[in-house]
């Protein structure tokens, strides 16, 4: 499987490349539990599972066999009646935390969690920061023109001459 | 002969590009413009070589010349042609060498159409476009040359992968490539404007059309490669938010901040340092994706350990181009005037805004697709960040973002009238309103946040459509004179109305595939009979076939919607005999903007099949809004003002602009 996921991201640069366990099919008919509502919690919780073989995979998406043992470990331990939690905790102390593709906020994770909200704060207030600071550099006045090298200038002059009349006075 | 012809044309392509890289450079220190005019050429005469060197490999594709590797390793005589050709960059060395032919592309381009370009700055372009070049020249050259030889050729090649047997191929990975690519035209353009401690509203002139072209190109790949993944991996999803798509997705989001900023620094001559900025990223962040994907680090960061040869150098040409241009950007940038003052509350406020969102959004992204690596290098622990981390983080940014979409083309520039454009958009408030009320009595029980955030696009599109209506004066003045008006109306300001409404079209097939979606999943027999959102789907039987390269086996489906038959759809299972791998062939049908979805599962001793049906409600929504978004950015382009070349002043046209 490995092998071919490589192989496979090898041969196209982005995109649609998920196909490392080839998952042409992920549940299969077989495997779905006869209450309609446990089974949606299933699917639900599966879809938070990675697949542990493949390329960042859902137990839900992939076809690869160690997917379908673990969809059929979390429709067993729904039936023996345990919570959404339960079935996560019971996965994490199996296969450690690798399994959830949703990381829990831990010591190690807070970084992960914390950044987008920072970058978002922290960006906000660059540009109240920067947004005064230009007004009072405004006040003092400033010198935001370009000056134009003499080559520049030149030609300038040889464009305003070029140009027929009419259309300076627009 | 055909081989070594195209190894040394690529070759002579690096000595040109080294020459490129500093000849005109030099030329610029000495205000020699004989020496700078050099860049013109050498870049014309690469993309000529660089040219050839893809023609051989393609010639030897479609010869099937097994005596060379690449050929031998990714093609099968049996193969198709137009496999044959797109199998070309189907393979690490030929989509590397599909790469630099598209650098090339866009180097001559600007040589060819750069005549207005001041000389030291389109020298200074070209130089920073060839030490790009000359870097993935070498690259190949020395780690992935597709013209490698075998001793003993074999009589048969090892195939294309299956999965990349579809036409998808032929147009998915170019259009990204001209997006990715097209990026650096605007990093040139930024290290150059560095490099020479210059930046005027002209620069953002030249810079603004080739972003946007880069940016549709992008924009139309990453949709293309979404529905490829769509209907050729089997199970309906559309985006999986896995790195090598994410990969993709950082430059589309960064340029799209660059877009909007490069308005600014153009009307308003605002925003230069930062947009300068952008353009350094935006090209970074392609060249991250590059290295992401090629250097096989995301498969597992010990593979790369293993195999670090291509990774390695990739990340030294990662490391040299951002770490350097970073540098200079911090060296020089404060050398550059700002300009241009504005209130908060203004068009350009509500650009900096968006600027805001779209950069931060890119941030998670980034942040969340190199975390794991960073913390397995770090400290060993192993982590996932999948879809449900994206979700969670990248939604509630787009948000405020598209409540702010609307605003900000009704704002003035410098200072607007927030209640002002606030009373413009009642109507547009409104039919949002009456959409989500709809849909709530509608599906009465049903998930509360589907109906609010298909409000919110109905917002974004109404909003759109009211900035035109505003613009042109319909329902307020005399339908011949809005009409007049609308032809008047500057092509960017149809090209913002279009993409901005693109946006909201895509929101709606998002919410709708992904809140209304049914699935039908079970074993079936000839003559049984599925029912998925009011269709029945009767197996009518399987049949076996034979294909040039593979064998299949179809299954014949009878779509019918109350007892009245549409359609046949014909799912399959391809067997490719040279490489013993499956792919599933889904089959489409499609009724307005939703479609039926089947694909086929293995098929049990006793005949039964197991398959798997489902009923995507406005699912080609999500893929025509981002080719409205695509479209838009045509019409823009096609702005008298930005048109690639010298732009005329128009005569005629001119009384009926309204004042911007």
């Amino acid at each position: 499987m490995k092998q071919i996921s490589a192989q496979l991201l090898a041969c196209l640069f982005a995109v649609s490349v998920m196909f490392g366990c080839s998952a042409v099919y992920a549940v299969q008919p077989d495997e779905i539990m006869s209450d309609p509502a446990k089974e949606l919690r299933a699917r639900d919780l599966s879809r938070e599972l990675r697949c542990m073989v493949c390329q960042n995979q859902s137990i839900d998406d992939s076809e690869a066999p160690l997917a379908r043992d673990l969809r059929l470990l979390v429709r067993e331990r729904i039936a023996a009646g345990d919570s959404d939690a339960q079935v996560l905790d019971f996965l994490v102390a199996r296969y450690g935390e690798f399994v959830l593709l949703k990381p829990r906020v831990e010591p190690h994770t807070l970084l992960l969690w914390l950044l987008p909200p920072l970058a978002l704060a922290g960006g906000g207030v660059a540009l109240w920061i920067n947004s005064r600071r230009r007004t009072k550099s405004a006040a003092a006045g400033d010198g935001s023109t370009v000056k134009l090298t003499a080559d520049e200038e030149a030609r300038l002059q040889e464009l305003i001459a070029e140009e027929p009349l009419r259309d300076r006075s627009v | 002969m055909i081989a070594e012809a195209g190894h040394y044309a690529l070759v002579l392509a690096l000595a040109l590009a080294l020459i490129q890289s500093t000849v005109p450079i030099l030329g610029a220190r000495l205000h020699d413009p004989a020496l700078m005019n050099v860049a013109r050429s050498t870049a014309l005469a690469q993309l000529l070589f660089v040219g050839g060197s893809f023609a051989a490999l393609v010639t030897l594709h479609v010869t099937s010349d097994f005596s060379v590797v690449n050929v031998f390793e990714n093609s099968h005589s049996l193969k198709p042609l137009i496999y044959k050709i797109t199998g070309v960059w189907g393979n690490h060395e030929g989509s590397m060498l599909l790469w630099v032919s598209i650098l090339a592309l866009f180097g001559g381009l600007v040589a060819a159409f750069g005549n207005n370009l001041p000389l030291s700055l389109r020298a200074h372009v070209l130089a920073v476009q060839a030490w790009i070049a000359s870097a993935f020249y070498l690259f190949i050259l020395i780690t992935s040359n597709p013209f490698l030889r075998i001793a003993n050729p074999p009589i048969e090649g090892r195939d294309l992968n299956p999965v990349l047997q579809d036409i998808g191929l032929a147009v998915h990975p170019p259009m990204l490539y001209l997006g990715y690519v097209g990026f650096s035209i605007s990093f040139s353009f930024a290290v150059a404007a560095l490099l020479e401690g210059r930046i005027d509203a002209a620069w953002a002139r030249w810079v603004r059309p080739w972003t946007l072209l880069a940016w549709i190109f992008l924009t139309l790949g990453i949709a293309m490669g979404s529905y490829w993944a769509y209907y050729e991996l089997g199970w309906g999803g559309w985006w999986f938010w896995d790195p090598v798509e994410n990969a993709s997705l950082m430059p589309w989001l960064a340029g799209t901040a660059l877009l909007h900023s490069a308005v600014v620094m153009e009307k308003r001559n605002a925003l230069k340092v930062w947009t300068i900025l952008l353009s350094i990223l935006t090209f970074s962040l392609s060249l991250l994706g590059t290295f992401l994907v090629r250097s096989g680090v995301l498969t597992s960061v010990h593979a790369f350990a293993t195999d670090p040869e291509r990774g390695v150098f990739i990340l030294l040409i990662l490391c040299i181009f951002i770490g350097g241009s970073l540098s200079l950007y911090a060296w020089r940038a404060s050398a550059l005037k700002q300009g241009g003052l504005f209130a908060p509350i203004s068009r350009e406020g509500a650009l900096v805004l968006n600027n805001l969102f779209l950069t931060t959004a890119c941030a998670t992204v980034f942040i969340g697709t190199l975390y794991p690596l960073a913390l397995e290098v770090i400290t060993g622990d192993k982590i996932s960040v999948g879809a449900p981390f994206f979700n969670l983080t990248f939604a509630p940014l787009f948000v405020p973002l598209m409540i702010a979409v609307p605003f900000g083309p009704l704002l003035a520039w410098k200072r607007g009238d927030l209640l002002g454009a606030a009373q413009r958009l009642v109507a547009a408030g409104v039919v949002a309103l009456i959409a989500i009320a709809l849909l709530w009595a509608w599906t009465l029980g049903g998930s509360t946040l589907a109906p609010l955030a298909i409000g919110l696009a109905v917002f974004v599109i109404a909003g759109a459509l009211s900035d035109l209506v505003e613009r042109t004066g319909l329902f307020r003045l005399p339908l011949g004179t809005a009409l007049r008006r609308a032809r008047g109306l500057p092509r960017s300001s149809w090209g913002t109305v279009f993409a901005h409404a693109g946006v909201g079209v895509a929101l709606i097939g998002i919410v709708c595939e992904t809140t209304w979606n049914t699935e039908y999943i079970g074993s079936m027999k000839p003559h049984d009979v599925a029912h998925v959102a009011g269709y029945a789907l009767t197996l009518d039987g399987v049949r076996q076939r034979q294909g040039p390269n593979f064998r299949e086996m179809i299954a014949q489906f009878t779509a019918s919607l109350d007892g009245e038959r549409l359609s046949v759809m014909t799912p399959s299972k391809r067997s490719f005999t040279t490489r013993g791998s499956t792919t599933t062939e889904a089959a489409l049908l499609t009724r307005g903007a939703s479609q039926l979805y089947i694909s086929l599962g293995d098929t049990a001793a006793d005949g039964e099949i197991a398959v798997r049906i489902y009923h995507k409600p406005m699912v080609l929504l999500i893929w025509f809004g981002p080719v409205l978004m695509a479209f838009g950015g045509m019409l823009s382009l096609s702005d008298r003002r930005l048109r690639v070349g010298a732009p005329k002043p128009a005569r005629a046209s001119r009384q009926l602009q309204p004042a911007e």
